[in-house]
């Protein structure tokens, strides 16, 4: 089982209390099509991918950017049962989605430019750390499921 | 995953927009690095103090950044503009090449939170496309 500092669980639970996932996801998810468009594989039905605007703009990905939020938050309610959390979730990537899990961790790292982005100097590498270490577990989690 | 004529305008005009920070750049990405990624402490046991901020963290992040400043300068043959880099990097430092990633991200992390409204996406991808290349060039004569 994962260990969480008192100061760990705090900035988690701080920096997504005060989320707004409607701009986070979309932001993150749209980052992460355009930086890395060989993930875009997995969103053939999603319309228009065509360049960065057409990708911002697009309502599907915007959706699909908040269900992805809403899907973190489960980890952030449950720090302490994070891989149980999400085995469901890591079968249904691996056998209905086949997503390679290496793209999970590209997700994060855009995630966490769009966090720092928003936080500003209260983005310190104390809190980077924590935010890292928990996406790492919520990372590890979705891939643990995999065959 | 070459630079094209539009990542190197990106890189550029970023660069322009950031390149008066550099030093601030380089203090802060390096000292994250330390506390976010702590293996890479290793490679700094010969210094007196390892928290964000020190004066052996600054100077070292100013030093970084003027490698970053050189490699803006030569984007168009990081090979050969990094040449002398990556031999000091292969040959006396020895620094595992993974780490250049690491500290890339360090460094995007900072300018994203120093820089939100001009880290656009399409920096990033110019950006992040840029440090890869970088990252390679310094590694060229590692073996």
């Amino acid at each position: 089982m994962v260990e969480w500092t008192d100061f760990e669980r705090a900035t988690i639970q701080d920096i997504f209390s005060k989320m707004d996932y409607e701009v986070v996801g979309p932001a993150a998810l749209s980052r992460c099509l355009i930086v890395y468009p060989w993930t875009q594989r997995y969103f053939g039905n999603f319309g228009n991918l065509y360049n960065a605007a057409a990708i911002m703009g697009n309502p599907m990905v915007a959706k699909h950017g908040t269900t992805i939020l809403h899907g973190l938050e489960r980890g952030v309610k449950n720090m302490d049962n994070i891989k149980e959390t999400y085995a469901e979730l890591s079968v249904l990537h691996s056998d209905k989605l086949h997503v390679d899990p290496d793209n999970f961790k590209l997700l994060s790292d855009c995630l966490t430019i769009v966090v720092a982005a928003q936080l500003g100097k209260a983005f310190t590498g104390e809190v980077q750390a924590a935010f890292q270490k928990f996406m790492a577990v919520v990372v590890s989690s979705l891939g643990r499921q995999y065959h | 995953m070459s630079l094209t004529d539009k990542d190197k305008a990106a890189v550029r005009a970023m660069w322009g927009k950031i390149s008066k920070s550099a030093d601030a750049i380089g203090a802060d990405a390096l000292g994250r690095m330390l506390v976010v990624y702590p293996q890479t402490k290793t490679y700094f046991s010969h210094w007196s103090d390892l928290s964000p901020n020190s004066a052996p963290v600054k100077n070292h992040g100013k030093n970084v950044m003027s490698g970053v400043a050189l490699a803006v300068s030569k984007i168009d043959d990081l090979t050969s503009g990094l040449m002398a880099l990556s031999e000091q990097h292969a040959f006396q430092l020895r620094v595992d090449p993974a780490n250049f990633k690491i500290l890339s991200h360090c460094i995007l992390v900072v300018i994203a939170s120093m820089f939100p409204k001009d880290f656009t996406p399409e920096a990033h991808v110019s950006m992040d496309k840029f440090f890869c290349g970088l990252s390679l060039a310094l590694a060229e004569k590692y073996r």
